[in-house]
């Protein structure tokens, strides 16, 4: 999903120094953030905001305020599942998952049961999701008016310096964007980029989209396919051309992956799904402007 | 983290699946010793690298005498990063069938999977390729787990005999290890029915997720420590992923996606990067360190600082460079590209204290220093 203004926010973590210093940004930039939790400092109050021991409690008590659709979370690694699962428990509509290094298989653990519940995740190891001009919530510099516009083109990046590299010069090159989309850096992540390219295409307020991946994993290989099916305009760029080949351990990596997961797999199969692929992440603009000038205003739907 | 097969194998027959009776040996005199002992023996070089087998690292061996003779050839030999310093010396088994059963980290389906095929051997990618219905594939539900009934479900129609059940065993027990391990791969290639009707795994690969090493103490004091150069193990101890390469631009960027990026824009400018250098997440505050470490490498002919701050903040990590630049006063050309999060605070901090103006793109920092390394 897009984040929006009317969407209420509870940062795990809050009383953090990085919680803090994030909810104070987020809170200025006008996300409407509900309140915190931090089981030792239950009761308390930081920043302005009631400071709860879990998000449980938390939707128990601010139930009559309109409770929480979103949850953040600033927690260290072996904290992140108990933190998600209590976050579903209490029947968050999104967790953002901005640790990097949570065990794989919590975060498994995590992404299957926020499935059953119906609870979308973004992450992990995300630097969070912008929406330019309305709200942010994680980690990203969506107060510096030099990197982030509103705007209508939609940004997905599995990093979050490399994304605000990409933001800086769509700026500068006068194009704002509808939001951006952190999918996460690690390999298993609860919305890929093929579910953000989705998420972008049904946006009636994006006319376009920038895909920024990396090497490693399949995501851009799937994205791809999706991007295939979609009107608007799709531009990218990979990170890792140049990185050395890592070496694999066993057979069962090639078996399930095959010939995917390198620089050339991942361009070969966007540009067979009529995505432009730039060398470097300063061609994507002129390629964006480029493309909405053929698209015309007949494409601005979906 | 990686393994040696014989740790893998002593992991795997704690779990109950058995391993052909062997010894660790680090001389051509113990393995034929070894060999006096168990008969036959199968002589493995203990290296993390695959295709052993096809690289002459594993060697049958009749006698003590040729066991001797194998250990001395495979004993040094160089695979890949690695210089082989144990061999196993493995008793040899009479094998009616090799199959494949391996358990790992599935990105696609967002939790483990499980695999099993017929074709077990050194040519099971090409088998797999060639055919990809020849390697059932079975995603778990990890809330659930991996029952005997999934098992069963999994190899059914598949001709394996009467074994079947004790596979079904055995996927159960490798999967079970794996959850309990916090594992991103188990694998048994091949895994050997004998000609008497047991399973036995004549090989053994394991890794462990990374992000899981503090709660998997014990087993993951027993891996193998990556190969570092002296800079890389320097960054290591200072919580850096530094990557020492063969080039002279040397680069200072924050986060691994904008890393990669500044050396894929540095060879798009005709250079070669000196280094990958990583410093994300709370890795920010240590730029003066990564400093250091980058201008260590005396190849290094210039320096491009592309920082992009997001989580990282500019201002922090600009303070640093400035530090270390002071301290250490460089004879080489440095050339800065500083945007988001503090970014103006980092522009004046580099102006004032070392007189350089940060350039305005990335592209046209990349492109000075590489000009000015060659």
């Amino acid at each position: 999903m897009i984040i929006r203004r009317a969407h209420r926010v509870l940062v795990q973590g809050i009383t953090g120094r990085q919680g803090t210093f994030w909810a104070e940004k987020m809170i200025e930039y006008g996300t409407r953030v509900a309140g915190g939790v931090n089981p030792k400092k239950a009761g308390e109050t930081h920043l302005g905001l009631p400071v709860f021991a879990s998000a449980v409690e938390a939707a128990k008590d601010l139930g009559q305020d309109g409770g929480f659709d979103v949850v953040v979370q600033f927690v260290p690694p072996l904290a992140a599942r108990s933190a998600a699962l209590d976050a579903i428990a209490a029947g968050a509509k999104l967790i953002v998952m901005l640790t990097e290094h949570i065990p794989a298989q919590d975060v498994m653990y995590v992404l299957a049961a926020a499935k059953a519940a119906g609870t979308q995740i973004v992450g992990p190891n995300t630097a969070g999701l912008v929406t330019p001009g309305e709200c942010f919530v994680g980690i990203m510099p969506a107060f510096n008016r030099n990197v982030f516009r509103p705007g209508r083109v939609g940004v997905i990046s599995r990093s979050g310096s490399l994304g605000t590299q990409v933001c800086l010069d769509l700026t500068r090159a006068g194009l704002g964007q509808s939001a951006f989309i952190g999918v996460g850096g690690d390999a298993i992540v609860g919305t890929t980029s093929r579910d953000a390219l989705e998420i972008l295409a049904h946006d009636p307020g994006t006319d376009a989209v920038v895909l920024v991946g990396e090497i490693g994993g399949a995501a851009e290989e799937t994205a791809a396919q999706y991007a295939a099916t979609m009107t608007k305009p799709v531009v990218a760029f990979i990170a890792g051309r140049s990185a050395p080949v890592g070496k694999r351990m066993g057979h069962a990596g090639a078996i399930v992956l095959g010939a995917r997961g390198t620089y050339d797999s991942k361009r070969r199969a966007l540009e067979a799904a009529g995505v432009e692929v730039l060398d470097l992440p300063s061609g994507l603009a002129p390629a964006l402007a480029r493309a909405l000038a053929c698209a015309g205003p007949s494409q601005r739907t979906a | 983290m990686n393994f040696e097969e014989h740790v893998a194998k002593a992991e795997f027959a704690a779990a109950g699946i058995p391993v052909p009776e062997g010894r660790v040996v680090t001389t051509p005199a113990e393995a034929e010793a070894a060999a006096r002992a168990l008969g036959p023996v199968a002589v493995k070089a203990q290296v993390p690298a695959g295709k052993r087998g096809k690289a002459g690292a594993i060697a049958l061996a009749d006698t003590p005498a040729e066991a001797e003779a194998a250990a001395r050839r495979i004993l040094g030999m160089t695979l890949g990063a690695h210089k082989v310093e144990r061999v196993l010396v493995e008793k040899r088994i009479a094998i009616a069938r090799e199959l494949y059963v391996a358990v790992l980290n599935d990105p696609a389906s967002q939790g483990p999977l499980v695999l099993f095929s017929t074709l077990g051997g050194m040519d099971i990618e090409e088998a797999a390729a060639r055919d990809p219905k020849s390697v059932r594939r079975h995603p778990v539900g990890i809330l659930a787990g991996f029952t005997a009934k999934d098992a069963e479900k999994m190899l059914s129609g598949l001709d394996l005999g009467p074994h079947a059940q004790a596979i079904s065993k055995l996927l159960v027990a490798l999967y079970d290890f794996w959850r309990a391990h916090d594992a991103e791969l188990v694998e048994i290639n091949p895994l050997a029915v004998t000609a008497s009707g047991e399973l036995v795994a004549l090989d053994g690969k394991l890794a462990l997720d990374d992000g899981a090493l503090a709660r998997q103490e014990s087993l993951a004091k027993r891996g193998l420590a990556e190969p570092l150069t002296g800079l890389e193990a320097r960054g290591r101890a200072a919580g850096l992923r530094f990557i020492e390469l063969d080039g002279n631009v040397g680069i200072l960027a924050n986060g691994a996606g904008l890393t990669m990026t500044t050396m894929d824009a540095v060879r798009h400018h005709g250079g070669r990067p000196a280094n990958f250098l990583e410093i994300g997440g709370e890795a920010y505050t240590q730029s003066k360190p990564a400093l250091e470490l980058v201008l260590a490498n005396p190849n290094v002919r210039s320096l491009v600082v592309n920082f992009c701050g997001a989580f990282a903040r500019t201002d922090v990590m600009a303070e640093g460079v400035v530090a270390a630049w002071e301290a250490l006063r460089p004879k080489i050309p440095v050339f800065f590209s500083i945007h988001g999060t503090g970014e103006e605070e980092a522009v004046r901090l580099v102006k004032d204290r070392l007189g350089i103006t940060p350039f305005d793109s990335m592209d046209d920092a990349v492109a000075s220093a590489v000009e000015a390394a060659r």
